[in-house]
């Protein structure tokens, strides 16, 4: 009765070691432990951003946005390849995914039916993908209505690129301000979730990733009325806040001269006429060649800045650009020249960004919570292992042995598994040490009975175990069953909660049914007692 | 023998099913009463599942609360809360989701901020900003009535695959007892009720399971044992058998949730209340409702017959 298998034996001290070897990192400061020789196990439980401080931010691309520009820019084409071949066109508009335009002239609709389909492009897609695939869909009815429709693939293409270019160039804004460790992830179809632990100033990078940042150079349209209806080709665009023009608004032609594509470098400086901050930039080759050109051939014209759709400045140009460099200056303070060359360097977001959700948490806060949680687990820790011993004497001390243990495993687990601990999680690690000692006290409530029938404290000990075996199995899984719902359903700080729960109902169902095992049997064997103190 | 402490005296014979109905009238009010009280007032939702801004803010010296909601308020965001969160010096204010796009919730924080700034003298630390968007908040709302019903689906087929059905109607009748009675307790309190508390409700649920398991286990293993003893006596001799340990594992478990909701701060003190509660009626309704739905809806004593015990017909109830 007394025997205890011997791979048993080898088993509990090779988790309880694990455990303890794992744990231990956690109680030296994090950059000795990255000195520790590689064969040591150096691995921290990650604290949550709740407990750190830091920015959680669930960001979702416009992808909508992006079809909707792809349409409206193949309506112009369709308008344009039509005019250029004297194809008769009535009524073009858009409908939904795709370019309606009726044909007036039915003998010309094979030649359209040409022209329209050499509107489409190819879906660049990786190359497993069946090749030739194109983006458009071209049907004409019977009465000469022209339908272009965007391919359902040519619409998935187009938005996971957009999803994966944001990812990019938020990934380049957040390194461009020095964050350390971001995490930004693709989450679902179109969202992003950013983490930025330790982040000091939440509402900086809430406005650098608000912005598109597309900056366009255009001509400033000096034929046109001031306040009267834009001539064709050309647009009306607001000033922006920042300008520092006293002009409201500006009538520019709609076509790009230069786009933020060719810039290489952007940077801040000081505008040599105003002395006010303001942003130098670098031209590409081809950008530089091209401006060059546009600013010879328009000498003494304004152009315009463009960001956004909003008008920076509009200055004249009073010779030619050669050196594919210049300046934008504005009222920027310095952080606003700053924030506009890190976004230009970062380039423009192929969409808007909507922030669906934002949580940050303060240092200070995040120290508190810690310090909190700490010592509601220390009190916790106390006041159940004083009430095992006045409930089980010698038999509590073992639980409380197995407590202990059991914390070392959760610690131990959570380092090796990397899994982030958070304000709830804390809470669950608490839960768990009122809530782990339940398996012991079902195991002793039961010896106490198998004691009253008048069995041998060998037998009553043997009983007891293996008696209470299935209720702890049976009671322990439902629990189990909600925290694994919780982990599933749960977000953030509720899914550390989750991963405490689970890791301290399986590490105490371990050590109340080994450890203490153990512990008594060994006890049992060593004084033999012929009463049990329980 | 060394000296104990005893909760519960080592033999006891609590007629627990004799106050079956008076226990069901019992829950049967507070259940009844707790619908009313949802419908009437409502539950308090936080930013989680309403949409909105929540910021709380540290000042220097005690927070002069009134001076801020004037601040706040001339700012025309709409409904809008001001309360001190733990400290005197801590101010949560949460402010409902504005209108329009993203851009508008941004602003609003910034807004605040500044009007802040402006009335209150020395440093304001901003120790947590939250803002959860309309889309966000209705799948926060779907996906914890998700959880929470799968939960409920999984502990039924759970039970039901190793106890009988009646077992595991006995026990989400508890569930959902429980659950009813967490969602009165926090529209009484006007707690608010976030995403927080829908993972206090879902460990209620595991924990008041926990303890049905006990009861019923012992139920199960009597069932084999006295085959000719009466249900109802059998169901009152379970528990008593069990009693000694529902009681022990209730006082640790309140012993570490005391400790958190003194000392773990005002963040988690909702969900330490709710758990609170939640051991409170989840031990309640082990006995209360989870046993006496067994003893209504009967048991095959068949079923159990299959396995024998080594013990089978040689005991009698003690």
């Amino acid at each position: 009765m007394l025997q205890f298998a011997k791979w048993k034996t080898t088993l509990v001290a090779l988790v309880v070691a694990a455990g303890i070897v794992f744990v231990l990192p956690n109680f030296f400061p994090r950059d000795s432990v990255e000195k520790w020789p590689g064969w040591l196990p150096n691995q921290q439980i990650n604290l949550g951003l709740d407990l750190q401080g830091g920015s959680h931010l669930l960001l979702e691309v416009d992808v909508d946005s992006v079809i909707r520009e792809r349409l409206e820019s193949l309506e112009s084409e369709v308008r344009r390849a039509l005019r250029s071949d004297r194809i008769n066109y009535r009524g073009i508009g858009l409908e939904q995914n795709g370019v309606r335009v009726r044909l007036t002239n039915p003998d010309q609709r094979e030649d359209a039916v040409r022209i329209l389909r050499g509107l489409s492009q190819p879906i660049v897609t990786n190359a497993f993908l069946a090749v030739g695939a194109r983006d458009l869909d071209v049907q004409v009815d019977d009465e000469g209505i022209a339908r272009l429709r965007l391919t359902d693939e040519a619409i998935t293409e187009r938005r996971r690129a957009a999803v994966e270019q944001s990812i990019e160039i938020v990934r380049r804004r957040i390194d461009e301000t020095g964050t350390r460790e971001p995490s930004i992830q693709r989450q679902g179809d179109d969202r992003i979730l950013v983490q930025l632990p330790g982040v000091d100033d939440p509402d900086r990078i809430k406005r650098l990733l608000g912005q598109t940042a597309r900056l366009t150079f255009q001509l400033v349209d000096l034929d046109a009325r001031p306040g009267g209806r834009p001539p064709p080709g050309s647009v009306v665009l607001p000033a922006d806040p920042r300008s520092s023009s006293h002009q409201t608004e500006y009538i520019v032609r709609r076509e790009v001269i230069i786009s933020g594509e060719n810039l290489i470098n952007a940077s801040t400086t000081f505008d040599q006429q105003s002395g006010g901050p303001a942003v130098s930039f670098r031209f590409d080759a081809a950008g530089g060649r091209r401006f060059g050109q546009v600013t010879t051939d328009n000498v003494g014209r304004p152009f315009a800045i463009v960001l956004d759709g909003k008008v920076i400045s509009a200055p004249n140009i009073r010779q030619p650009i050669l050196g594919g460099s210049g300046i934008i200056s504005g009222g920027f303070s310095v952080q606003e020249a700053n924030d506009l060359s890190l976004l230009l360097r970062a380039g423009a977001l192929p969409a808007p960004l909507n922030i669906l959700e934002e949580r940050s948490v303060g240092p200070g806060l995040g120290a508190d919570s810690v310090a909190a949680g700490e010592l509601a687990s220390i009190i916790a820790f106390l006041a159940v292992m004083v009430f095992m011993v006045m409930a089980y004497g010698m038999f509590g001390l073992v639980a409380n042995v197995a407590l202990l243990v059991n914390m070392i495993l959760i610690g131990g687990g959570l380092s090796l598994l990397q899994a982030t601990l958070t304000l709830p999680g804390i809470a669950g690690v608490v839960l768990t040490i009122g809530m782990a000692v339940d398996a012991n006290v079902l195991i002793f409530e039961r010896i106490r009975e198998e004691v009253r029938t008048g069995k041998t404290p060998i037998a009553a000990i043997d009983a007891g175990y293996s008696r209470a075996l299935t209720t702890i199995i049976d009671a322990n899984v439902t629990t189990l069953i909600a925290a694994v719902l919780l982990f599933q359903f749960g977000s953030g700080p509720v899914k550390g909660f989750a991963v405490t729960l689970a890791f301290g109902i399986a590490s105490s169902m371990f050590t109340a049914i080994t450890l203490t095992r153990l512990i008594v049997i060994s006890w049992m064997r060593w004084r033999r007692p012929t009463a049990l103190p329980i | 023998m060394a000296w104990r402490l005893r909760l519960v005296p080592e033999k006891t014979r609590v007629p627990f099913m004799q106050m079956r109905k008076a226990a069901f009238g019992l829950s049967g009010i507070l259940a009844v009463l707790s619908i009313v009280l949802l419908v009437i007032l409502g539950l308090n939702f936080g930013i989680d599942f309403r949409g909105g801004t929540l910021i709380q803010v540290k000042t220097t010296g005690p927070a002069n609360i009134s001076v801020m909601r004037d601040a706040v308020g001339s700012l025309q965001l709409g409904d809008l809360a001001l309360q001190e969160f733990g400290e005197p010096d801590e101010v949560l204010i949460r402010v409902e989701r504005q209108a329009g796009d993203s851009a508008e919730q941004l602003g609003a924080v910034e807004v605040i901020k500044r009007a802040l700034e402006e009335v209150i003298e020395g440093d304001i630390e901003y120790r947590r900003v939250e803002f959860v968007g309309p889309q966000v908040s209705g799948e926060l709302v779907r996906a914890g009535a998700l959880a929470l019903g799968l939960a409920l689906a999984a502990m039924l087929v759970y039970i039901w695959f190793r106890f009988e059905w009646q077992f595991s109607v006995g026990a989400v009748t508890a569930l959902v007892h429980d659950v009813i009675l967490t969602f009165g307790f926090f529209a009484i309190t006007g707690l608010e009720f976030n995403l927080s508390i829908v993972a206090a409700i879902l460990t209620i649920v595991g924990y008041s399971m926990n303890d049905t398991v006990v009861v019923y286990d012992r139920v199960r293993e009597n069932l084999r044992k006295f085959k000719k003893t009466d249900l109802k006596e059998l169901i009152d001799l379970s528990i008593n058998d069990t009693l000694s340990r529902t009681t022990l594992t209730s006082v640790t478990t309140m012993l570490a949730l005391v400790a958190l909701v003194v000392v773990g701060g005002p963040v988690i003190a909702g969900f330490v209340l709710a758990m609170i509660w939640g051991v409170v009626i989840g031990t309640y309704s082990s006995i209360f409702v989870a046993a006496p739905v067994l003893l209504y809806l009967g048991v095959r004593r068949e079923a159990f017959d299959k396995k024998t015990d080594e013990d089978a017909g040689d005991a009698t109830p003690a």
